[in-house]
C-alpha cells in the first residue's frame, strides 16, 4: 500500500495502487515500482500546500499586507539600518497600512549588508540564529545570512513546494549534488527534500562518476544541481558507457544560475527527464523562493513569505505585469534577518494570471540578465570588484585585470588576466610562477570558485574610452 | 665581468619573440647574447644588447615589462670541459647559479657565457683572472 505525500491529490487514487513484489524482493524491485509510480503520477495533480498555492488573489493580497506590516513594524524596532533609513524619510512603521504602501519604503543593496557586516542586520539575538550561510560580497567580505529555527522550516516549506512542482514525493530518491556548506544550494534543497519525506542522497558536488554511480545503484528519480552540472553528468554517462535508461532519473531541479531554453531542452533530451528552473539567493532565503511548476511557464513565487516588485533599475520606479525590470524581493516572514525590497539585481518580468497547473502563486520569468556587473560562476557568485580588491591587497597599485569566463565539457572556466607591470615582473620564471600562484591562491580564498591567473604584457588588455573592459563571458547560455 | 641584461616579459602567443626583436631592429639595436626561459603560458626574453639603456627605453615605450639585472659575462676556452672549469670555482665557493646562457660565438678560441648567480661580486672576484678580465663593454665594436 501506498500513501502519497503531498497533501492534496487529483484524479487517481494512488491508495489503491500495489506493486506485486516477487520472491527476490530486492532492490531492483524497489525501483521497479518507483518508475511504475513515477509513471502513475504523471497526469495526477499534487500540491504541497494546496489553500497557499491556489489561494484566491484577494486572501492572498490581504496576507502580504498583514504579515508585510509585521515585519516593517519588527525591522523598526529591531535593526538599527531600517530604523534609520525610515526616519530618513520621515516613515513610521504605522504609516505602511496596505501592500501598495510598500512602495513608500526605501531599497536595501548587497552594499547596505556589506556596510552591516556580518550580524548588523540580523533581528533577533544570536542565541535565536540557528544557521548562518554566506555568499560572496561584492569585495573582499562575504554576505552574511541567519536564519531562526521557523526560518529554517520556511525555507524547508518552499523548497518542499517546488521538490512536489517537479513530481517528487516521499517515494522519491533525491539526489543533492549541489555544495553543502556555506552556500545555500546543498543544505536548502537537502532540508526541503527531508520534508517531503523522500530519500535525500547528500552526494553534495564533483566526483561526477560517484554522482552516476549512485544515481544507478541507489535509484535516484530527482536530481537537485546547477544546470550545466547535469549537462555535464549527462555526457558523463555516455562516456562511461551508460546511457538514461540504466537509471531511473524522472525530474531534476536546476539553478543557481542562468540557463536558456536551449540547455533545457538538451538536459532534458539526454537525461529524458523534465528538467526545472529554480530560483533563489541567500540574501532572501536561499534555493526556492521560485521555481517551475510542470508547465515550465515561469517560475512561482511563493510570494506568502517573500513579496515580489518588478522596478525600473535606473529610477526605481515600480513596473507592472509583463514589463521588463529588476525584481525587488521583501521577506514577509522571516524572522532572522528580513529583508525590506531587496534589490536583487536580477532582472526578469512578473505574470499574475493563474497557471494552466492551478496555482495562483505569481510567476517570474526565467532571469534575463543582471542590472549589475556580477557573474554567476559554476553557481557562486563572483564580482570583477572582488577581483580588484585582492589583487590591491597584494600590493599592486592600481591593477589592470579582466576576467574571462568559458565554458569547457559543460564547466565554467574562470581565467584572470592581469596585467604585469615592471614592479611585479621578474627575470626568473619562478618569480613569476611565484607570483601567480599568489594571486591564484588570493582569489580562491576570496572568490570562493577557483580562478587561473594569466600574467599579460602591460596595456594589453582592451580599454574603451579609458576605461578597461572587465568581464568577457564567452559562454553560450 | 659584470654586465647589464633586459628580461622582457613575453607572453607565449605567436609572434611575441618577433615584435621584440622588431623594436629593437628599428633602433639599430644589436643582439649579442640571448635565451628564452617558457612556461606553458609566458616566457621571459633575457637578451645582452650593445645599447642596454637604450633597448630598455625603447622597448618600456613599445608597452614591453621590461627589467635589468647585472649578470656575469665570462669568457671560457672552446674545448671540452672548459666551462665546466669556470662553474668547479663557484661551485667551490658556494655560489649558487640561476640561470645560464651562451653568447653568439665571436672568437675561434673563446666561447662566451652569460651567468646569473645570487652573490654577483663574490662570483666576479672568484672567476677573476687577467685573460678573463674582458674588453670593455660599451661601444658599436662591443663583443662581449
Amino acid at each position: 500500500m501506498v500513501v502519497l505525500a503531498g497533501r492534496s491529490t487529483g484524479k487517481v487514487n494512488l491508495t489503491t495502487c500495489t506493486v506485486a513484489g516477487s520472491a527476490q524482493a530486492g532492490f531492483s524491485d524497489f525501483r521497479i515500482e518507483r518508475v511504475l509510480l513515477n509513471r502513475l503520477w504523471e497526469g495526477t495533480k499534487v500540491y504541497w500546500n494546496k489553500p497557499v498555492e491556489t489561494m484566491n488573489r484577494e486572501e492572498m493580497t490581504n496576507l502580504q499586507s498583514t504579515r508585510l506590516q509585521e515585519t516593517v513594524q519588527r525591522v523598526y524596532r529591531k535593526v538599527p539600518f531600517y530604523r534609520n533609513k525610515m526616519q530618513e524619510q520621515g516613515l513610521l512603521p504605522e504609516d505602511i497600512t496596505n501592500l501598495g504602501d510598500i512602495v513608500k519604503l526605501p531599497f536595501i543593496s548587497k552594499q547596505d549588508m556589506r556596510g552591516n557586516y556580518p550580524y548588523g542586520l540580523f533581528a533577533v539575538p544570536l542565541a535565536e540564529i540557528v544557521r548562518i550561510h554566506a555568499s560572496s560580497g561584492t569585495t573582499g567580505k562575504p554576505t552574511v545570512v541567519g536564519y531562526t529555527k521557523r526560518d529554517i522550516g520556511i525555507w524547508s516549506e518552499v523548497m518542499a513546494r517546488a521538490l512536489t512542482y517537479a513530481g517528487a514525493s516521499k517515494l522519491s530518491c533525491i539526489q543533492v549534488a549541489y555544495g553543502y556548506g556555506l552556500f545555500t544550494g546543498g543544505l536548502g534543497a537537502h532540508y526541503g527534500a527531508e520534508m517531503i519525506g523522500a530519500s535525500v542522497i547528500p552526494a553534495s558536488s564533483g566526483n561526477t562518476s560517484r554522482q552516476i554511480l549512485l544515481m544507478k545503484d541507489f535509484g535516484t528519480s530527482v536530481l537537485c544541481c546547477t544546470p550545466s552540472y547535469a549537462l555535464y553528468i549527462a555526457e558523463t554517462i555516455y562516456e562511461m558507457g551508460l546511457s538514461p535508461k540504466d537509471l531511473s532519473l524522472k525530474a531534476g531541479i536546476f539553478g543557481a544560475e542562468p540557463w536558456s531554453e536551449r540547455m533545457r531542452k538538451e538536459i532534458e533530451d539526454r537525461l529524458h527527464i523534465k528538467a526545472l528552473d529554480i530560483y533563489g539567493l541567500s540574501e532572501i532565503i536561499g534555493p526556492g523562493v521560485a521555481c517551475e511548476c510542470e508547465c515550465q511557464d515561469g517560475l512561482h513565487i511563493s510570494e506568502d513569505h517573500f513579496y515580489p516588485e518588478i522596478v525600473n533599475p535606473l529610477t526605481g520606479e515600480v513596473l507592472p505585469d509583463g514589463e521588463k525590470g529588476e525584481l525587488v524581493l521583501t521577506t514577509i516572514s522571516k524572522e532572522g534577518m528580513p529583508m525590506v525590497r531587496y534589490r536583487t539585481r536580477d532582472l526578469t518580468v512578473l505574470n499574475h494570471d493563474v497557471c494552466t497547473c492551478g496555482r495562483t502563486l505569481v510567476r517570474m520569468g526565467k532571469v534575463l540578465g543582471r542590472s549589475d556587473d556580477m557573474l554567476i560562476i559554476r553557481g557562486v557568485n563572483v564580482f570583477p570588484s572582488q577581483v580588484e580588491s585582492v589583487l590591491l591587497s597584494l600590493g599592486e597599485t592600481s591593477p589592470h585585470y579582466q576576467l574571462i569566463v568559458d565554458r569547457e565539457d559543460n564547466l565554467d572556466k574562470l581565467t584572470v588576466m592581469v596585467e604585469l607591470t615592471e614592479e611585479m615582473f621578474s627575470d626568473e620564471v619562478r618569480g613569476l610562477e611565484d607570483l601567480e600562484h599568489k594571486i591564484q591562491g588570493a582569489l580562491a580564498d576570496v572568490l570562493l570558485v577557483s580562478a587561473k591567473v594569466r600574467l599579460v604584457s602591460p596595456k594589453s588588455i582592451e580599454r574603451s574610452e579609458g576605461k578597461a573592459k572587465r568581464v568577457i563571458d564567452n559562454r553560450k547560455i | 665581468m659584470i654586465i647589464k641584461q633586459i628580461a622582457v616579459f613575453l607572453e607565449n602567443r605567436p609572434g611575441k619573440l618577433a615584435e621584440v626583436l622588431e623594436v629593437l631592429s628599428r633602433q639599430d639595436i644589436n643582439l649579442r647574447a640571448m635565451s628564452v626561459a617558457d612556461t606553458a603560458d609566458f616566457g621571459i626574453l633575457r637578451l645582452v644588447v650593445n645599447e642596454p639603456d637604450k633597448a630598455v627605453q625603447v622597448l618600456r615605450d613599445a608597452n614591453f615589462a621590461v627589467k635589468t639585472t647585472s649578470v656575469l659575462g665570462i669568457k671560457v676556452s672552446d674545448k671540452p670541459g672548459g666551462l665546466l672549469d669556470e662553474l668547479k670555482k663557484l661551485n667551490a665557493a658556494g655560489i649558487n647559479i640561476e640561470y645560464v646562457y651562451a653568447f653568439a660565438a665571436a672568437s675561434v678560441h673563446d666561447a662566451r657565457v652569460v651567468l646569473k648567480v645570487d652573490d654577483l661580486e663574490k662570483a666576479e672576484q672568484v672567476l677573476q683572472s687577467p685573460d678573463k678580465a674582458g674588453d670593455p663593454v660599451d661601444g658599436p665594436n662591443f663583443y662581449w
